[in-house]
C-alpha cells in the first residue's frame, strides 16, 4: 500500500500510529516480547504479565506488502525449506537469515517467550519448533481440541481453563517476574468486549445496500486491532469508536464501499469470499474487484482470529479463563467443514450476496483442505454460483494476475447473464 | 444486410464467426495471432467476411448445377489468388528494404537473388492450390515461408550471398506483410480472378460464366454491416473494443458449445495456454467452472513444443500416437520440462508412438481433473478447443470418460476450434436483440 494516491481513512491512519508503537515497543528492548499467532491469541493475557505481542503472520504480511517477501521466502527456500512449505513460514524464516529487522527498520530482540496457541493449524506447532530452536527461549503450547463436531464441548474448554492455570499462567509469571492477577485481566477483557461491541456493529453494516464497507480488502483493516496486540486496550475501544462514526457518516451519505481508489461509484455485485487474500499483490487484487463495481460483504478471513458474529461471542470479564478458552476453541479454523459451509451459506442469504468466492491458498492447507466440496455445498444451500481462483499469502510467484482476472471477469459475467435469463429460456 | 461478429484471440489462433439477423453462420475466419493482436483480429474478421461472401454466393447459385463443384474449385482458385497478391505484397517490401543501410551494398546481388525466388514460387504457387494438394498450413506465413527458405538457401549459394542476409530481408518483410488487411476492393478483386480462373478449369457445371460473375458480383455488392462485434480469449483486453463487447471465453466457449449440441451440460475446452472445465445449464448458461492456475502445462502449447522438439508438425502428433501398441506412463505435464521428459523416455528405448500415446493420456488426466474439480461429466459432454482435433487425445478422452462416468454422449464438432468465436457472436446478437 506504498502508492502515493491511496486514499485513507482517520482509522486508518490512527491503525498505522497502532501498529508502529507496538513495533516501537517490541523493538525497544523495553518490554517482555512472546510471539505468538494470531487465530485465538491471548492478548489480555500477555497484558497481565506486561508482555509484549509479536505476531509472526503480521511481520511477514508487513513485508509482503512492502514487497519484501519475495527474497525472504527464496533465501528461506535456499536453507532448505520446500516451496510447498506455507510461505509465511519462510517469509519469517528468510526475515530472519536478512538480519530480523522490524518494519519500523529495528532489529526485532530475540523474543523472551513463544506462546503457540494451537488453533486449527498444524503448521503453527512446526514453525514455533523453529524458532524454539532458534531462539533457546522458554515455549509454551496451549492445546485447542479441534472443534471436529460442530461445537466445541465443557470438557474442551475445561481442558485449555487447566492448560492455562497450570502451564501458560506459570511460564508468564516465570518469563516476566509479574504475579497474575486475575481482576486485571477481567478488566481488560471488558475493554475488550466494548470493542467487540463496536466490531460485530461494523460486521453487520454490510447487510446494507449499497455496503458502506468492504469487508474482505477494507475487512483486513477492520479486523487488524481486534485480532493483534490491541484486543483489551483503550486505543482498541478508540478505534473502533472512530471507525463506528466513519462508517455512520458513509451510511448517512449512502457512500458504496471505501477502497484505496476512492469511494466505489456503484455496487454491482456483492460477494461473500472464503481465504486468506493474497498480500503480495493486495492493492493490484482489491482493484479488480473495484473496477468491476464487485464489493465484499462478509469473509470468513476476518473470522480468522476468532469468531464474533455466527455464535455471538464476546470476551466475559466474569468467566475471564473460560472466556480465553471459548475464544480459542470459536476460531475458524477450528471449526469443521459444516459449521464454516452453515457460516458460509448463513451469509450468502443474509447479506443478500449474488454468491461466494474462493480463494484458496497454495501454501495454506488449513484453510484450502475441503473448499471446492464447501463451494458445491453453499451454492446447494443458497442456489447462488461459486467461483474459484487461486493465489497465495505472501509468495508473489504465485499471483498471476491476467490468470485470476480472467476468472473474476467470467464469474461476474456468469452472475449478469444468471440475472439476465432471470429463469426464462433466452440464453444470452 | 446486418450482421453479428464474435472473435476468439486465442494465443495461438484468432478466430472470427460471422452470423446473419436469424442467428445462422454465414462465415468463419481463422489466423495465426501474431504478437499483434489487433491485426489478428482484423484479419479474422475480414476471412470471416471472405467466408460469408462464399456462403451467400452459395445460396444465390442454389443447389443445382453443380453449384458443389464450383464452388470447391473458386475457393482453391481464391486461395490462389489471395496467396500470389500477397507474395507480390512480399516481394515489393522485401525490395523496399534494400535500400535499407544493412543491405544496400548488396543491393544488386539481393535484388537478382529474390527476384529468382519469387519467380520460382510464384511459378509453384498454382500447384501449391492444385485440386488434392495437401498444405500443411494454411497460413500464408508459413506457406510463403517454407518455400523461401527452401529456395534461398539454394539460391543464396548460386549467387554466393548468406543465407542468413536473405533471411533478414524476409524476417523483416514477413511482419510488414501480416501486419496488412486486405480491403475489400482487394477481396472482391481475388474472388473475380478466382472465379474466372475456376470456370476456366472446372467442367459440367451449368452456369456460363457470365451467370456466376453476375451472381457473385451481386454477392459483392452487399455490405455487410457489423451491427455488434463481441470479442473473448486471453486477448480480449488489447480488442479496440468497449468494455461492454467484450466477453469472458469461459462463457463463451459454454453458450458456443450450447449452440453447436443444444444438450451440451459439460464443455471441455483444451486451448493454447488453458484448459476450461464448464457446466452448462440447459440454456447454455455458464454455472460453474474451473481452469488451470497459473501454469499451461498440459495444454495445446505443450503438445506444440513435444512436435518442436520430435521435429513434425503440430498436426502429425495424433497419427503418430494412434499408431502405438501401449501407452508410456507419463506423469508430468509441466511445458517447459516436455522436452526433457520426452528425450529421458527415448534413452530408456522407448517407442516414439507409445511416448507420444502417454503423453496424450498424461494430458487428458489432468483435463479430467480440472472437469472433476468442475463438477464432473453430465451428459452430454462437448469437447471443444484446438486440441479437438487431434485424434489421439480424443481416444483418451473418451477412455477416461468411459471409466471415470461411464458411457455418455460425447460431442466433438468439426469446426470446434470456433466455439468460443460462436458464442461470442450469439451475444453480439443478443446484445441488439
Amino acid at each position: 500500500m506504498s502508492q502515493p494516491n491511496v486514499v485513507k481513512s482517520q482509522s486508518q491512519l490512527l491503525q498505522k500510529e497502532m501498529i508502529r508503537r507496538n513495533y516501537d515497543r517490541i523493538t525497544s528492548g523495553q518490554s517482555k516480547v512472546s510471539s505468538t499467532f494470531v487465530p485465538g491469541n491471548l492478548n489480555e493475557l500477555l497484558m497481565c504479565f506486561d508482555i509484549a505481542n509479536n505476531l509472526p503472520e503480521i511481520n511477514a504480511i508487513q513485508n509482503a506488502m512492502r514487497k519484501k517477501s519475495g527474497d525472504m521466502i527464496t533465501d528461506a527456500e535456499r536453507s532448505g525449506h520446500s516451496e510447498d512449505v506455507c510461505t509465511y513460514v519462510k517469509a519469517d524464516i528468510g526475515m530472519m537469515a536478512k538480519g530480523n529487522v522490524a518494519p519500523n527498520g529495528k532489529p526485532f530482540p530475540d523474543p523472551d517467550m513463544l506462546l503457540l496457541s494451537y488453533t486449527g493449524c498444524f503448521t503453527f506447532m512446526k514453525w514455533f519448533e523453529l524458532l524454539r530452536e532458534q531462539y533457546q527461549c522458554p515455549t509454551v503450547m496451549l492445546h485447542v481440541p479441534y472443534a471436529a463436531d460442530g461445537k466445541p464441548t465443557k470438557n474442551m474448554r475445561d481442558y485449555i481453563v487447566r492448560q492455562l492455570k497450570e502451564e501458560v499462567i506459570p511460564t508468564m509469571e516465570k518469563v516476566s517476574g509479574i504475579k497474575f492477577d486475575i481482576d486485571r485481566l477481567r478488566e481488560y477483557l471488558r475493554k475488550s468486549a466494548i470493542a467487540e461491541n463496536d466490531l460485530v456493529w461494523m460486521l453487520e453494516q454490510s447487510k446494507r445496500k449499497p455496503s458502506p464497507i468492504d469487508c474482505y480488502f477494507g475487512g483486513v483493516y477492520y479486523m487488524g486491532p481486534i485480532f493483534t496486540a490491541f484486543r483489551g486496550t483503550d486505543e482498541a475501544i478508540e478505534y473502533y469508536k472512530l471507525l463506528r462514526a466513519e462508517i455512520e457518516q458513509r451510511i448517512e451519505l449512502g457512500l458504496c464501499a471505501q477502497t484505496p481508489e476512492g469511494d466505489m461509484p456503484e455496487e454491482k455485485y456483492r460477494l461473500v469470499v472464503e481465504g486468506p487474500p493474497n498480500w503480495t499483490s493486495f492493492r493490484d487484487f482489491w482493484q479488480m474487484f473495484y473496477e468491476m463495481g464487485a464489493v465484499v460483504v462478509a469473509s470468513t478471513y476476518t473470522k480468522v482470529g476468532g469468531v464474533y458474529d455466527y455464535d455471538d461471542f464476546r470476551h466475559d470479564p466474569d468467566h475471564p479463563l473460560e472466556s480465553l478458552a471459548d475464544y480459542c476453541l470459536g476460531v475458524y479454523t477450528n471449526r469443521n467443514l459444516p459449521t464454516r459451509v452453515d457460516m458460509l451459506a448463513r451469509n450468502v442469504k443474509e447479506y443478500e450476496a449474488d454468491g461466494l468466492l474462493i480463494n484458496s491458498i497454495k501454501s495454506c492447507n488449513s484453510f484450502s483442505a475441503g473448499q471446492l466440496v464447501m463451494m458445491r455445498e453453499v451454492e446447494k444451500m443458497t442456489g447462488k454460483p461459486g467461483a474459484f481462483i487461486e493465489t497465495d499469502l505472501v509468495d508473489p510467484r504465485y499471483f498471476s494476475a491476467a490468470n485470476v482476472k480472467n476468472r473474476l471477469e467470467s464469474y461476474f459475467q456468469m452472475i449478469d447473464q444468471k440475472r439476465r435469463a432471470g429463469g426464462s429460456a433466452s440464453a444470452a | 444486410m446486418r450482421t453479428f461478429i464474435g472473435i476468439d484471440l486465442g494465443s495461438t489462433t484468432t478466430k472470427a464467426v460471422l452470423m446473419d439477423e436469424n442467428r445462422q453462420v454465414l462465415g468463419r475466419g481463422i489466423t495465426n495471432s501474431r504478437s499483434n493482436y489487433d491485426v489478428a483480429a482484423r484479419v479474422s474478421k475480414q476471412e470471416s467476411k471472405i467466408a460469408a461472401r462464399f456462403t451467400l454466393f452459395k445460396n444465390a447459385l442454389g443447389s443445382g448445377g453443380d453449384a458443389e463443384l464450383l464452388l470447391a474449385d473458386l475457393e482453391r482458385n481464391f486461395r490462389l489468388e489471395q496467396f500470389l497478391s500477397e507474395l507480390k505484397q512480399l516481394e515489393e517490401t522485401c525490395y523496399n528494404y534494400l535500400d535499407h543501410e544493412r543491405f544496400k551494398d548488396l543491393k544488386g546481388p539481393l535484388r537478382e537473388a529474390l527476384d529468382s525466388v519469387f519467380k520460382t514460387i510464384t511459378a509453384e504457387a498454382p500447384e501449391i492450390y492444385a485440386p488434392g494438394a495437401e498444405r500443411k498450413s494454411d497460413f500464408f506465413r508459413d506457406i510463403a515461408g517454407s518455400r523461401f527458405m527452401n529456395l534461398a538457401e539454394s539460391v543464396g549459394k548460386q549467387s554466393g550471398l548468406s543465407f542468413d542476409v536473405l533471411l533478414n530481408v524476409y524476417d523483416k518483410s514477413i511482419i510488414d506483410i501480416e501486419s496488412m488487411v486486405s480491403s475489400d476492393e482487394a477481396v472482391s478483386a481475388q474472388l473475380l480472378n478466382g472465379l474466372s480462373r475456376a470456370m476456366r478449369e472446372v467442367e459440367g457445371v451449368e452456369f456460363t460464366e457470365a451467370e456466376a460473375q453476375q451472381a457473385l458480383e451481386k454477392v459483392l455488392a452487399l455490405e455487410l454491416e457489423e451491427s455488434y462485434v463481441v470479442g473473448t480469449g486471453y486477448g480480449r483486453v488489447r480488442l479496440p473494443f468497449p468494455k461492454e463487447h467484450i466477453r469472458s471465453e469461459i462463457l463463451c466457449h459454454g453458450l458456443g458449445a450450447h449452440m453447436m449440441f443444444p444438450n451440451t451440460r459439460t464443455v471441455l475446452d483444451i486451448g493454447g495456454q488453458d484448459t476450461k472445465g464448464i457446466q452448462v445449464d440447459e440454456n447454455g448458461i455458464v454455472v460453474n467452472f474451473q481452469m488451470n492456475d497459473r501454469c499451461a502445462a498440459g495444454c495445446g502449447r505443450y503438445l506444440g513444443y513435444i512436435a518442436d522438439e520430435m521435429n513434425i508438425g503440430l498436426h502429425e502428433l495424433g497419427p503418430i500416437a494412434m499408431k502405438a501398441t501401449k501407452a508410456t506412463r507419463i506423469n508430468s505435464t509441466c511445458t517447459v520440462f516436455a522436452g526433457a521428459e520426452l528425450r529421458d523416455r527415448m534413452a530408456m528405448g522407448e517407442n516414439r508412438a507409445d511416448i507420444l500415446a502417454g503423453l496424450h493420456r498424461a494430458i487428458m488426466l489432468r483435463a479430467m481433473s480440472i472437469i472433476s474439480r468442475s463438477g464432473g461429466v453430465t451428459d452430454e459432454f462437448t469437447f471443444t478447443g484446438g486440441v479437438a482435433k487431434n485424434e489421439a487425445a480424443v481416444k483418451e478422452l473418451r477412455q477416461l470418460i468411459f471409466e471415470n462416468y461411464g458411457e455418455k454422449t460425447i460431442n466433438i464438432s468439426a469446426e470446434s476450434i470456433y466455439t468460443g468465436a460462436l458464442g461470442g457472436a450469439s451475444f453480439a446478437h443478443s446484445a441488439v436483440h
